[in-house]
C-alpha cells in the first residue's frame, strides 16, 4: 500500500453515525463543513450554532463547540457569540422554516448589521422533523401535511426566495445558493461556504450560503429520485447562483 | 469616589459596567429606554460592545449566546418586553447559561400604562416560561441597594450558572437620586469558565456542546433533579431580605413588602411607631430565593400580617406560604395600575386592621 | 510494461445506509449494494463490484452523506 496517494478521505472531525434518513443532504453537507474546518485548521476556533429541525443534533456530528439555539433564534444567539469572541469562526446551520419562517426577524438583521457570521441554510420545502408540514419554500401547488391539497398561494402566499432577500442587504458580504445534487455542485458548494467562511475571517460583513437539499422522507421519493427532484423541479424556481459577492465586486471596479 | 447624582436607568447601566459588564443587547420600552441609551453611551468608552436588537425576543437571546459563551452579558426592559423573553430564561434555565435581565415594572395586563408596578412577580418567580426552573430575583428598594447588589447579580449568575434578575418597578429607573459606586471590575479579571462556547482550543482541544435538549426522558429527569439540588444550594446560601422594627418580642402587626413599596412603608412604620403602634416590616430582598424561613420567624411574633404590593395580591401568596399558619389573619393592600402607595394609607389601614375594624 | 492509475476505496459498511447516491454517480457503474451482506442497521452496504475498473474520480465520496468511502490511487502495472 505504500504508493497510495490519497485522493479523499473523510475529515477525522466529522463524526458519525448520525441519524439522518437515507440519502439526506444534511449528512454530505456536514461532511463538507467538516472537510474545510479541518483542512483550515478552523476547527479550533469554530463556534456552530444548531438549528430546531433535523439538524438538531448537529452538534454530535461534528468535532467544535456548539449551541444549540431555540427555533429560529440561533443568528440573534450568534450575535451574542461573536460579539463575545469576535475572532471565532461562528456559523449557524438552519433549515428553511428555523431561518426563513420563525427566524425571519434574526436572520434578516444579521445580514442588516453586517454582522460577521456564516449562515447556511438548508432548503427542503418541508418542516423534514415534525413529518412534513408547509415551508416557507414550499412549492406551489406542492403536498404537504399542512398543503393537503397542494400549496394555494390564496392562503400561503408564494414560496420565498431567501438568497435573494439577504442579497439586498448592504451588510451582507456574499448571498449564494447552491445545492448538492451531484459531486460537481457539491464541489461548487465547498467552495462557496468555504469562501464564505473565508469572509467572515476577513471581517467582509454577513455571509449566507442556502443549499436546495432533499427531504426523501416527507417527498415519499427515495434519494436518487429526490436528488433528480431537486436538479429538475427545485431548481427552477430557486435558481443556483450568487446573488451578492462583494469580493466579487471589488474586481470588477 | 463620592456620590452622584444620577436618574435611576443610567445609575443601573453604571453599575453593570463597573461589575464588569462589556455586552448590552436592549430594545427600547417606557420605563427603561434610558438605561439601552446609557449604554449605547457607555459602552463603547470602555471597549464594550452595545447592540439595539429588534426585538425582546432578539435582545435575550442575545444575551443567552453571550452567557453561552463565557461573558458578563446584560438586557433590560420592562413587563411587556420581558413576556417576550420568555422563551429565551426557559432555555437559559435548562442549558444553565448565566445571564442578568433588568426588569422595570411597569403596570399591566397587556399594553397596560407606562407607570410602575410589582404585577411580574409571579412571571419572575413562578417561572413566565414553560418547564420546571427558577431564576435568581433581586429586588432592591432603593437606587442604591440596586447599584450595590449589581455586582453580585453577575457573580452568582455564573457562579449558580443561572439567570440573575433584578426587578425594580418603574419608578426606581426614573427616580434620581444620589448614588454612590464603590466597585469597579476589572473584566479581564473575571476567568472565562471551562464550558464556555470560545473554541475548542480555548479548553484543551475537546469541544464544548451548550444545549438544553435531551431526548432520553431518564436523562431529562436527572437533568432536572440535579437543577433542582442546584436550585437547594441557592436557597440556603443566597437568601437576602432585612427585618425593619420587628425586634419586639410581641409585634401587632407586621408589614411585608419590597422595593419601593418597601421603601415607602419604613416611613409608615416610623410614623405608626411614634404614635405607638409596634408594627414592623419585613421586606424580602431575594424574591427567589424566598427567605421564607425568616418571615415565619418573625411572623411567630404576630396575629396580623399585612401584604401591601403593587399587584392584585401575587407577593402574598408567598407570604402565606411560609408562614403556614391558618390562624394568623392575612390581610392585603394590592395597587394595581401603576399607583403607588402613600405612608398615610397604608398608616390609615393599619390602624383600622388593629382597632378590628378591617377583614 | 505499461502502468494506470487505479483508486482504491476504503469503504465503511457499518456506516452505510443503502442511500443509491453514490451507484447513481459512479461514472463506470461499478458500485452497487451487496447481495449478501447486510449491516447491523440492515442495510445492504455498497460495495465494489469491479475493483480493477475503479479510476478514482471520488464521486462516490463526494456525494455519499455518511462518510463512508475513503478514496486513494495507485499506479499498478497492467499487463499488455
Amino acid at each position: 500500500m505504500g504508493n497510495l496517494q490519497v485522493v479523499y478521505e473523510v475529515p477525522k472531525i466529522y463524526t458519525g453515525p448520525n441519524h439522518y434518513c437515507p440519502g439526506c443532504f444534511h449528512g454530505i453537507i456536514h461532511r463538507v463543513i467538516a472537510d474545510i474546518l479541518q483542512e483550515e485548521g478552523w476547527d479550533d476556533i469554530a463556534i456552530g450554532l444548531a438549528p430546531v429541525g433535523c439538524a438538531v443534533l448537529a452538534y454530535d456530528y461534528i468535532d467544535i463547540d456548539w449551541f444549540e439555539a431555540p427555533h429560529g433564534r440561533a443568528c440573534a444567539n450568534a450575535t451574542g457569540i461573536k460579539w463575545a469572541w469576535p475572532d471565532r469562526l461562528v456559523f449557524t446551520y438552519q433549515g428553511d422554516g428555523d431561518a426563513a419562517s420563525i427566524g425571519f426577524a434574526e436572520t434578516s438583521y444579521a445580514a442588516i448589521r453586517g454582522l460577521n457570521i456564516t449562515t447556511i441554510m438548508v432548503n427542503n420545502a418541508v418542516y423534514g422533523m415534525t413529518g412534513g408540514q408547509m415551508a416557507p419554500t414550499t412549492l406551489v401547488g406542492m403536498k404537504t401535511t399542512t398543503s393537503p391539497y397542494g400549496r394555494d398561494p390564496k392562503y400561503a402566499g408564494y414560496p420565498l426566495k431567501m438568497a435573494e432577500h439577504i442579497a439586498q442587504f448592504e451588510g451582507t458580504a456574499l448571498s449564494v445558493r447552491v445545492s448538492a445534487f451531484d459531486p460537481q455542485h457539491v464541489l461548487e458548494m465547498k467552495k462557496w461556504i468555504k469562501k464564505a467562511f473565508q469572509y467572515q475571517m476577513e471581517g467582509k460583513g454577513y455571509t449566507f450560503v442556502e443549499v436546495v437539499s432533499t427531504c426523501p422522507t416527507n417527498w415519499r421519493m427515495d434519494p436518487v429520485k429526490a436528488a433528480e427532484f431537486v436538479k429538475n423541479e427545485m431548481i427552477k424556481v430557486y435558481p443556483l447562483g450568487v446573488y451578492k459577492d462583494v469580493g466579487a465586486e471589488k474586481k470588477e471596479g | 469616589m463620592g456620590k452622584v447624582f444620577m436618574k435611576g436607568n443610567e445609575a443601573l447601566g453604571e453599575a453593570a459596567v463597573r461589575a464588569g459588564c462589556r455586552l448590552f443587547f436592549g430594545y427600547p420600552i417606557t420605563p427603561a429606554s434610558e438605561l439601552a441609551e446609557y449604554m449605547a453611551y457607555r459602552l463603547p468608552q470602555v471597549g464594550g460592545v452595545f447592540i439595539q436588537a429588534e426585538s425582546e425576543v432578539a435582545a435575550a437571546n442575545m444575551i443567552y449566546g453571550a452567557g453561552a459563551a463565557g461573558k458578563y452579558a446584560m438586557t433590560a426592559s420592562s413587563s411587556p418586553g420581558v413576556s417576550l423573553m420568555q422563551e429565551a430564561i426557559s432555555y437559559m434555565a435548562g442549558a444553565e447559561v448565566p445571564a442578568v435581565i433588568i426588569n422595570l415594572i411597569r403596570g399591566g395586563p397587556g399594553l397596560g400604562d407606562i407607570q410602575p408596578a410589582q404585577s411580574d412577580y409571579f412571571q419572575a418567580v413562578k417561572g413566565g416560561g414553560h418547564g420546571d426552573y427558577r431564576n435568581l430575583v433581586y429586588a432592591p428598594s432603593t437606587l442604591q441597594e440596586a447599584v450595590d447588589i449589581m455586582p453580585l447579580l453577575f457573580q452568582n449568575a455564573f457562579k449558580y450558572r443561572m439567570l440573575a434578575m433584578m426587578v425594580v418597578d418603574g419608578l426606581v429607573g426614573q427616580m434620581m437620586e444620589a448614588v454612590e459606586f464603590k466597585y469597579d471590575i476589572d473584566p479581564d479579571s473575571i476567568p472565562v469558565p471551562d464550558w464556555a462556547l470560545s473554541g475548542k482550543k480555548m479548553h484543551g482541544g475537546k469541544k464544548n456542546v451548550n444545549t438544553s435538549l435531551e431526548l432520553d426522558p431518564n436523562k431529562l429527569a436527572a437533568h432536572n433533579f440535579k437543577l433542582f439540588e442546584k436550585y437547594q444550594k441557592v436557597y440556603e446560601n443566597e437568601r437576602m431580605f432585612e427585618a425593619f422594627y420587628l425586634d419586639d418580642a410581641d409585634i401587632d402587626l407586621m408589614i411585608v413588602a419590597y422595593g419601593t413599596a418597601a421603601r415607602i412603608i419604613k416611613t409608615a412604620v416610623e410614623n405608626l411607631r411614634a404614635k405607638g403602634y409596634k408594627v414592623g416590616l419585613f421586606r424580602p430582598i431575594t424574591l427567589w430565593p424566598f427567605p421564607d424561613k425568616e418571615l415565619k420567624e418573625y411572623a411567630g411574633k404576630t396575629e396580623h400580617v399585612l401584604t401591601v404590593e403593587m399587584s392584585m395580591g401575587q407577593l402574598i401568596e408567598d407570604v402565606k406560604l411560609s408562614i403556614f399558619d391558618p390562624n394568623k389573619k392575612y390581610h392585603l393592600m394590592p395597587y394595581p395600575g401603576g399607583i403607588v402607595p402613600t405612608p398615610k394609607e397604608v398608616e390609615d389601614k393599619v390602624i383600622e386592621i388593629l382597632k378590628g375594624g378591617a377583614k | 510494461m505499461p502502468k494506470k492509475v487505479r483508486g482504491v476505496l476504503t469503504i465503511r459498511e457499518d456506516l452505510c445506509k443503502q442511500c443509491g447516491l453514490c451507484v447513481s454517480v459512479c461514472p463506470v457503474h461499478i458500485l452497487d449494494f451487496s447481495k449478501d451482506k447486510i449491516n447491523s442497521k440492515g442495510y445492504r452496504p455498497v460495495e465494489l463490484t469491479d475493483p480493477d475498473k475503479c479510476v478514482g474520480c471520488a464521486f462516490c465520496a463526494l456525494m455519499c452523506p455518511e462518510g463512508v468511502i475513503d478514496v486513494y490511487r495507485e499506479i499498478v502495472e497492467v499487463a499488455e
